[in-house]
């Protein structure tokens, strides 16, 4: 363990540790922008400099891991001066259309605005303009909302071991885009826009269908595709889905695949199935639940009076509940009588 | 999980995913987990960050590849020769564990001698992978306690499926690495709550909680606690239920979500099969290619708009939670079930699906300790017997439920269909990144017909090149039980006379030519191996 | 003919091939062979390539050495080979005409040089010319006769620091790597030498690429690093040429490879090529680089001698600092430490360029007085104009004025006034030279060179360069001058990097001491007469010939006037081009 001194306050933490998370564990709060505890630092954003006694300039608490007896300030007068500045200087180069912008309730630039209270800004002048024009089908990629944090590149290189994106041109002109600037083509997992602080990467799909006046709720679920289980929030607004994101909280700490992030438009497929149907003649038609009810089980029955309990045959579902699967073998085995009741495990 | 369980006890992925990152080799068999466990493949990049050896088995070159120290890339169908010639090298050079073998393995002296002939020499033969590199892997998985396994559908969609798991299950006891952490047998499951559905009986063999059906002791407990009679004999597997309903002698079936016509083996026999019943009845939340045969749909209720538990693959149970109303007139499948019992002759009256967990935890001891509320908070892996109990992240800790676990001796066995002069290709299936299984769900989904939406057959350059074929061509592939027309991709992610076709596309399903010879023991078909020709 | 020997030196650094040194030394070559020299002289003849010597303004710079009497010529072409051979060579009598004049002497009598003392001297792709002057000497001594403690403690006895700009300690840098237990080190040799102007490092290894090679052995010896890295950039061809013939001939030798000398101490060393990203030169950057990433600055700390190169222990050090290295471990410690001040030991090369007489190469004790460099090594000012400033450490240095002349150069002092001595560079600036605008450049400069990684490099940086931008097209107010003030104090001290935190140095410094520059700006003058935007032209009516020069070379159109009678220039149409003025002979083009 090692021991320090954070605005005064004595803080032991395991060495190793940065001074960021630190103070974090101390309930010191410390402005960040491209930090991001599943990613290695960064320190490009600077907000988090720190002071530390006998190192004469400021240094990213985000990066800088602490020594005994280290002695920190996060909060002088100094640093509020240059944490507003950077932020000024970001958004002096940020289309400041927050209205016209869908991430304007998920937009870390936002808050520290909010946060660091930088409500007028004397640095003004050129700005990047970029088109958004990407042809891939899932994430939109808005590079003028960009500020550079890096997230998304350590996320693609660090946790998906794809590297589609990276830094391109240097200076002013510096900006991450995939390869010679054409279209992403990747895995499109969605974690770039699961980490991205602002509006830059957005999914391509959120929002629509979105409506005045229905309510909007965030719920916590599993995902239906593989096997691996991924914790999922639906983000829906009365009947629709308008995103999945996922928490860092959970085991899959914030990481899903193209599928479970981006493949939700099904549930309110158009096609999906919305009256029960019984075959008549060669087609199948619309019927009441009463009669498709009791007609199947009528047949059912026949079945086994006339054939025996073990010419029934059960499927039971591997995309269904545990709980409907329960009830669906005591079915087979306690109402039709037969123990043939499968899934598909082996397929 | 057949084997699995034969061999210990118990049939599940034995560590868990949160542990991945923490192993020092981790060795890939008949797993595309980059594609079809994206985010356990995160693990595993992560572990590779940390300095792991990745080995991978696999015919195909598959995206993991690029992480991994070694690729072996066996002929399909060859695993039982490249597994135990790395059994093979481990007894031979003694890196095995005395101790652990010592303490909870039995039989080991006897299975030995089956291991003779599998030299890496031998294997290199039958697997077409180089004898130093089946030695190279031997060592760097026999050299770490901190190893784990991971396989899918590629090890146990064979007929000698049951083989290839317990060949690896050797591979563990021969070296320790079970029971601990960070180790493992780790079956990877394929789908959301395929382990769910196994775990509540949904099984023709065993009760919820793997309960045998045959033990006459089980059969009582579940006649007290379901209050009726039950059969005493076992039913069949799905693929016997196709079987026998092509045969007339299943005449009736209830399906609950699942698209058999193209997730089985051999799609015109499937049809056929279907078909020929006197009824079907099928629930659905989708017109899918299998509701188009029923007699009766049922409209039903996707993940989102109801509640439940999952059980992920590291037998995680987790809380479904809903979000939206069902559409139309669709119903909950739990409250059409109810109804449809009710109409049978058993009754069942359960106000919500906690109603319904809290009975499966009354009858299946392995989760009494999870309840609703314990969900709320996180998800829990069994076994979690009591309400305080943590729940269990990597099983055998403290033996196997079988005592000494043995090792099984496996002989070679050449896939059922092999090629010939008339079907020279060996066709091999399985699931892109994009689409998921049947297709279903992904193939309504406009974004990933975008970019997926196109089937395909991956074929090497080489036999492109012999065919006259370019990438993009259509070609007409044939087995001996039917044939799809369908895209080219000139790839090197197959070898020479190895072509791929992925599961989802009805349009040109790859199970019109697949083989539905199963597996003697859990009847698992051969969808991994199957001879083609192609025609341009 | 009576000469025993005959030796030629050929300048063949970059500047010399430039000026024609590879055509002069092929004709030196051809005719010699032709003449029948090389038979019939006794000791030998031969004629041979040295490095850079410093002074290029004066290439194709040649010694014609006959019986050891040494005689330099300058500005010597290919077709003039043939009288001096003619007359110096087979008439024993010097070209009197095109010898080097009394600034040649100048230039090089107030200078002392150690880390240039072969470079000119002998022929860099030889490593036997080399050797000839005690070459691996230093190394053989290091390997079989010292402790790695010992000769880390030598070189912290000289006192010899960093080159490449922050002037850290070199043997205390060794010293932590030494003390840093890892199954891997690393030495990496910085090459990557890109401030505008600046060629020391080229120079070095052009010019004797042994030397550096030798400092990098010495140094993984004696804190046991097996693999070494030359980061240099590929725009230096020759450079990288010379340097992988060097490795050639050295692994040959076995002054590296495995068991080197015997010792069974394996080393080699492998060539990174840069592709021209100022920001590599920066230690972690250039780690990025290496590693196969864009080149982007890493936080520090972690310091690269504790996790640099795939995260193990790694000395970076800059190619000048290396080439001292040999020569410390031959003299001594205390012989290098008689050189240059309390603080800031033995010798440093600049890069003298700018408004001075002789620009080029020089390398001078520390502590020597500007003065000194300027007006006695540099001749003083070009075309005897007034000396305004001189701006040391490139990019990230700053301004000097006038009355600080007297200053020593080293490491305190420049930093005291506000500057640095950076990698070398030193840009002398006349009465010509706008402050304003000399900022503008430098940042201009770092702006496009920002790696872009952190926020007040990468924006601040541009904000800083369009309130200059402002100011010297006259739109400047107050309310800039303070913005910018503050703007580069706060990207200063917040920036990531080097190149962040130096960015506003030639800023602040010039706001510092020139100040009044930047208030006249406001009011619409440029003292300098440099900003074009500020300036005003007229025609004098008087004095103007109606020669029509002006009204051709106007790109607008604003000047007309017939033939032999004053012309008009119209300011609705003027776009302050300057052509005119450049363009009358007659002086008549006014400039306000």
């Amino acid at each position: 363990m090692v021991k320090l001194t954070i605005n005064g306050k004595e803080v032991q933490v395991p060495k190793d540790t940065t001074v960021l998370v630190a103070a974090r564990s101390a309930g010191i709060t410390i402005p960040t922008l491209c930090y991001h505890p599943r990613l290695k630092p960064n320190g490009g954003c600077r907000l988090c400099v720190v002071e530390v006694k006998n190192i004469p300039r400021l240094v990213s608490s985000c990066t800088t891991p602490v020594s005994e007896g280290m002695e920190v300030q996060t909060e002088t007068a100094r640093l509020k001066e240059v944490r507003a500045t950077i932020m000024k200087l970001l958004l002096s180069d940020h289309p400041v259309e927050c209205i016209n912008c869908r991430a304007t309730d998920d937009c870390a630039l936002h808050e520290l605005t909010m946060f660091l209270e930088v409500h007028e800004n004397e640095f003004t002048g050129e700005r990047r303009k970029y088109d958004t024009r990407d042809g891939n089908p899932f994430i939109e990629r808005n590079m003028e909302k960009c500020i550079l944090c890096g997230r998304c590149v350590s996320v693609c290189e660090e946790v998906q071991g794809v590297g589609a994106i990276d830094f391109a041109y240097r200076g002013f002109k510096s900006k991450v885009c995939p390869p010679f600037e054409k279209d992403l083509d990747c895995e499109f997992c969605g974690q770039c826009v699961q980490v991205c602080p602002t509006g830059a990467l957005l999914g391509k799909m959120w929002d629509r269908g979105l409506r005045l006046g229905q309510e909007k709720k965030a719920v916590d679920t599993v995902c239906t595709y593989c096997g691996t289980g991924c914790n999922i929030t639906l983000n829906v607004q009365g009947q629709n889905i308008t995103k999945v994101t996922a928490s860092e909280r959970h085991w899959n700490e914030g990481w899903l695949c193209v599928k479970g992030r981006f493949g939700y438009s099904f549930v309110t497929s158009p096609e999906r199935l919305t009256e029960p149907l019984i075959r008549k003649g060669k087609e199948l038609v619309e019927v009441s639940w009463e009669e498709a009810l009791d007609y199947t089980a009528e047949r059912l029955k026949a079945t086994k009076e006339k054939h025996g309990e073990d010419t029934i045959a059960g499927l039971a579902s591997a995309r269904c509940t545990n709980e409907e699967n329960y009830l669906f073998q005591k079915f087979m085995r306690g109402a039709v009588g037969t123990n043939n009741v499968d899934h598909c495990a082996r397929l | 999980m057949a084997s699995l369980a034969t061999i210990f006890g118990s049939g599940a992925m034995t560590n868990s995913i949160r542990g991945i990152k923490h192993m020092e080799v981790i060795f890939i068999i008949g797993s595309n987990t980059k594609e079809s466990h994206p985010v356990i493949a995160n693990q595993m990049i992560k572990a590779h960050s940390k300095g792991a050896k990745i080995i991978i088995a696999d015919p195909r070159k598959v995206p993991l590849v690029r992480f991994a120290d070694q690729h072996l890339r066996l002929k399909p169908g060859t695993d039982v020769a490249l597994i135990n010639a790395m059994a093979h090298v481990i007894v031979k050079e003694g890196l095995h564990n005395s101790e652990f073998m010592e303490d909870r393995t039995q039989g080991f002296e006897a299975w030995k001698s089956s291991l003779d002939e599998f030299t890496p020499e031998f294997a290199e033969k039958l697997t077409g992978v180089p004898a130093a590199d089946i030695a190279q892997a031997a060592r760097a998985y026999a050299g770490s306690s901190k190893a784990g396994i991971f396989y899918t559908m590629g090890i146990t969609q064979h007929t000698h499926g049951v083989d290839n798991v317990s060949c690896l299950a050797n591979l563990a006891l021969l070296t320790g690495n079970i029971g601990r952490e960070y180790t493992g047998i780790n079956p990877l499951r394929g789908q959301n709550n395929v382990q769910g559905a196994c775990d509540v009986g949904g099984l023709p063999n065993v009760y919820p909680g793997y309960q045998k059906v045959g033990d006459p002791n089980m059969r009582r407990k579940f006649e007290t606690a379901w209050d009726c009679v039950l059969s005493e004999k076992p039913g069949l597997t799905a693929t016997e239920m196709m079987e026998k309903a092509s045969g007339g002698r299943i005449k009736s079936m209830y399906i609950l979500g699942e698209n058999p016509v193209l997730s089985d083996p051999n799609m015109k026999h499937t049809i056929d099969a279907l078909k020929n019943l006197d009824f079907l009845v099928v629930q659905d939340i989708f017109m899918t290619e299998t509701a188009a045969l029923a007699d009766v749909v049922l409209p039903a209720t996707s993940f989102a708009e109801k509640f439940g538990t999952f059980t992920n693959t590291e037998r995680r149970v987790q809380l479904v939670r809903r979000a939206l109303t069902p559409p139309g007139h669709a119903k909950p499948d739990l409250t059409i079930i109810q109804e449809m019992s009710g109409r049978m002759g058993l009754p069942m009256d359960y106000a919500s699906a906690e109603d319904v967990f809290n009975e499966i935890a009354s009858v299946w001891p392995a989760i009494e300790g999870i309840n609703y509320k314990r969900l709320e908070k996180k998800g829990l892996q069994w076994p979690c017997p009591t309400r305080d109990h943590p729940g269990t992240e990597y099983l055998f800790k403290d033996g196997f439920p079988v005592g000494k676990a043995a090792f099984t001796a496996v002989e070679f066995k050449p896939p059922a269909e092999i090629t010939d002069d008339e079907y020279p290709f060996i066709l091999t299936t399985g699931r892109n990144l994009f689409q998921y299984h049947t297709g279903s769900m992904t193939r309504r989904v406009p974004e990933i017909e975008a970019v997926a939406g196109k089937a395909y057959i991956e074929i090497h350059e080489m036999d492109a090149k012999k065919l006259g074929l370019k990438d993009g061509d259509t070609v007409n592939v044939a087995s001996r039980r039917g044939n799809i027309d369908i895209r080219a991709m000139i790839t090197d992610r197959v070898n020479p006379g190895v072509v791929f076709v992925p599961m989802h596309y009805a349009e040109a399903a790859a199970n019109m030519l697949t083989n539905n010879a199963l597996d003697p023991v859990c009847k698992t078909p051969e969808l991994k191996v199957c001879a083609v020709r192609i025609v341009t | 003919m009576s000469a025993k020997s005959i030796e030629i030196m050929v300048c063949m650094g970059t500047g010399g091939i430039a000026a024609g040194g590879d055509l002069v030394m092929d004709a030196f070559y051809s005719q010699l062979k032709a003449a029948g020299l090389e038979a019939n002289v006794q000791k030998g003849c031969s004629a041979h390539k040295v490095g850079c010597r410093g002074l290029c303004a004066k290439d194709v710079l040649v010694d014609v050495i006959v019986d050891d009497n040494k005689a330099t010529y300058e500005y010597i072409k290919e077709d003039m080979v043939e009288r001096l051979i003619e007359e110096h060579i087979k008439g024993g009598k010097p070209v009197e005409e095109w010898l080097v004049k009394e600034d040649y002497h100048n230039f090089h009598d107030k200078q002392v040089k150690v880390v240039l003392a072969d470079c000119g001297n002998i022929d860099p792709e030889s490593i036997d010319a080399y050797i000839g002057v005690e070459g691996y000497k230093a190394q053989e001594k290091v390997f079989k006769n010292l402790a790695p403690t010992e000769t880390i403690e030598i070189i912290k006895e000289s006192g010899l620091r960093g080159r490449g700009g922050a002037g850290f300690p070199t043997g205390f840098k060794w010293e932590l790597c030494f003390k840093n237990e890892s199954d891997q080190k690393y030495i990496i040799c910085n090459a990557d030498e890109g401030d505008p102007g600046a060629f020391m490092d080229r120079s070095v290894i052009e010019g004797n690429p042994h030397s550096v090679i030798e400092g990098m052995a010495i140094g993984a010896f004696s804190f046991g690093a097996s693999i070494g890295y030359v980061y240099i950039r590929a725009e230096y061809p020759l450079a990288v040429e010379r340097l992988y013939l060097a490795l050639d001939q050295a692994r040959q030798k076995n002054f590296l490879g495995k068991n080197i000398l015997g010792t069974g101490f394996d080393f080699d060393i492998k060539v990174k090529l840069g592709a021209g990203a100022f920001v590599c030169g920066e230690e972690t950057a250039l780690i990025a680089s290496i590693e196969g990433e864009r080149g982007m600055p890493r936080a520090k700390p972690p310091f690269p001698v504790n996790s640099g190169l795939w995260g193990k222990p790694t000395v970076i050090n800059n190619v000048e600092t290396l080439a001292n290295i040999p020569a410390i471990i031959r003299n001594g410690a205390e012989w290098f430490a008689s050189y240059g001040t309390e603080k800031s030991k033995g010798t440093k090369v600049f890069a003298l360029t700018g408004k001075v007489k002789n620009s080029g190469l020089i390398e001078i004790p520390m502590g020597t007085t500007l003065r000194t460099i300027i007006f006695d090594i540099g001749g003083g000012i070009e075309n005897d104009k007034k000396f305004k400033a001189v701006q040391t450490g490139g990019p990230s240095g700053g301004c000097i004025t006038e009355d600080m002349l007297d200053l020593n150069v080293d490491f305190e002092s420049l930093a005291k006034v506000g500057s640095i001595v950076g990698s070398g560079g030193m840009i002398v600036l006349d009465e010509d030279n706008c402050m304003v605008d000399v900022a503008k450049y430098f940042l201009q400069f770092t702006q496009s060179e920002s790696c872009g990684k952190c926020v007040p490099c990468r924006i601040g940086t541009k904000r800083l360069l369009e309130i200059l931008e402002k100011i010297t097209i006259g739109e400047g107010t107050a309310e800039d001058l303070v913005r910018l003030e503050k703007l580069a104090k706060d990207v200063q001290s917040a920036s990531l990097c080097g190149l962040g935190m130096t960015a506003p140095n030639p800023v602040l410094s010039t706001l510092k001491y020139f100040r009044d520059e930047y208030e006249a700006h406001l009011e619409g003058r440029c003292p300098a007469k440099a900003c074009r935007q500020l300036l005003t032209y007229t025609i004098d009516a008087e004095a103007c010939t109606g020669c029509g020069a002006c009204k051709r070379a106007c790109p607008t159109g604003a000047i007309t006037g017939e033939k032999k009678k004053p012309h008009a220039l119209d300011q609705e149409l003027c776009v302050k081009c300057g052509a005119c003025f450049d363009t009358c002979k007659f002086n008549s083009v006014g400039r306000e």
